[in-house]
C-alpha cells in the first residue's frame, strides 16, 4: 500500500492505494475526474524527491506527493 | 533558508546575514527584495509551502553556488502577506560581483519556476489560487 498526497490548491485529502509503479498511480488517479484535470499540469515526488520516470518502481510505505503549478515570490 | 509566517523584518534578516558574512571576505553581496504589489483588488497574497521539497530545491542551489566560490540565502513566508510588505527575499555572497550579478538572476529565476510554493489572491477574506501566474514544475505531467 503506498499514500498518494495532493498538495497546495488541490485540496483534496490524501489516498491510500495498492501501486507497483508510478503507472499504476497515474492510472488510477485518471479515474478520479476531481484529480484527473491536474495531472497534465502536475509535478512528482517520491518521499520528497521529485521524480520524473512512469516506470518508477514504488514499495509499500511510500509517499507520493502531487505537485501542482507553483508561484513563490 | 528561513520561513516565517507573515511578512518578512526585511532589514533584520538584510542586517543579519550582512552580519553572519561579515568576516568571510566575499567581495559583492546582492539582495533581492519581493514585495506585495496592491493591484487586482487584492488585500494580500497568501502561501502554502512544501517544506521538504523546498529544501532539497534549495539545498541543490547552495552546492551550485558552492561550485562557484559563492553561498546564496534565502528567506520566505508562510500564510498572508498584506500588500506593500514582503514575503520572498535572497541574496548572493561571492568573492567577485559577477558571480553574484549572474547567481541572482539564475536562483530567482528559478525559484519562481520550481519552488514548490503556492500563491493565493486575498480578496475579501477569501483566498483564491493564483492559477493563471502559477507555472507547472520540471517534470510536470507525467501522470497525464
Amino acid at each position: 500500500m503506498i499514500k498518494v498526497e495532493f498538495l497546495g490548491p488541490i485540496g483534496k485529502a490524501p489516498v491510500e492505494m495498492e501501486a507497483k509503479t508510478l503507472a499504476d498511480v497515474s492510472a488510477k488517479l485518471k479515474e478520479d475526474e476531481t484529480i484527473a484535470p491536474w495531472l497534465s499540469k502536475c509535478a512528482v515526488a517520491v518521499n520528497d524527491t521529485m521524480v520524473k520516470e512512469l516506470d518508477f518502481v514504488l514499495k509499500s510505505g511510500d509517499r507520493v506527493s502531487i505537485l501542482p503549478p507553483v508561484c513563490g515570490g | 533558508m528561513e520561513l516565517y509566517n507573515g511578512p518578512l523584518d526585511v532589514k533584520e534578516i538584510f542586517g543579519r546575514w550582512l552580519d553572519e558574512e561579515a568576516e568571510s571576505n566575499y567581495g559583492a553581496y546582492i539582495p533581492f527584495v519581493g514585495t506585495i504589489r496592491a493591484e487586482g483588488g487584492i488585500e494580500a497574497l497568501s502561501f502554502d509551502i512544501y517544506e521538504p521539497v523546498l529544501k532539497s530545491w534549495f539545498d541543490g542551489w547552495q552546492r551550485k553556488a558552492e561550485a562557484r566560490g559563492a553561498i546564496v540565502k534565502m528567506a520566505h513566508s508562510i500564510g498572508d502577506v498584506p500588500v506593500h510588505t514582503s514575503s520572498y527575499i535572497s541574496a548572493v555572497f561571492s568573492p567577485k560581483r559577477r558571480v553574484a550579478l549572474e547567481l541572482i538572476d539564475e536562483f530567482v529565476e528559478d525559484f519562481k519556476a520550481n519552488a514548490p510554493i503556492w500563491k493565493y489572491d486575498v480578496i475579501g477574506g477569501s483566498r483564491i489560487y493564483a492559477e493563471d501566474r502559477s507555472t507547472p514544475m520540471d517534470g510536470a505531467g507525467l501522470l497525464k
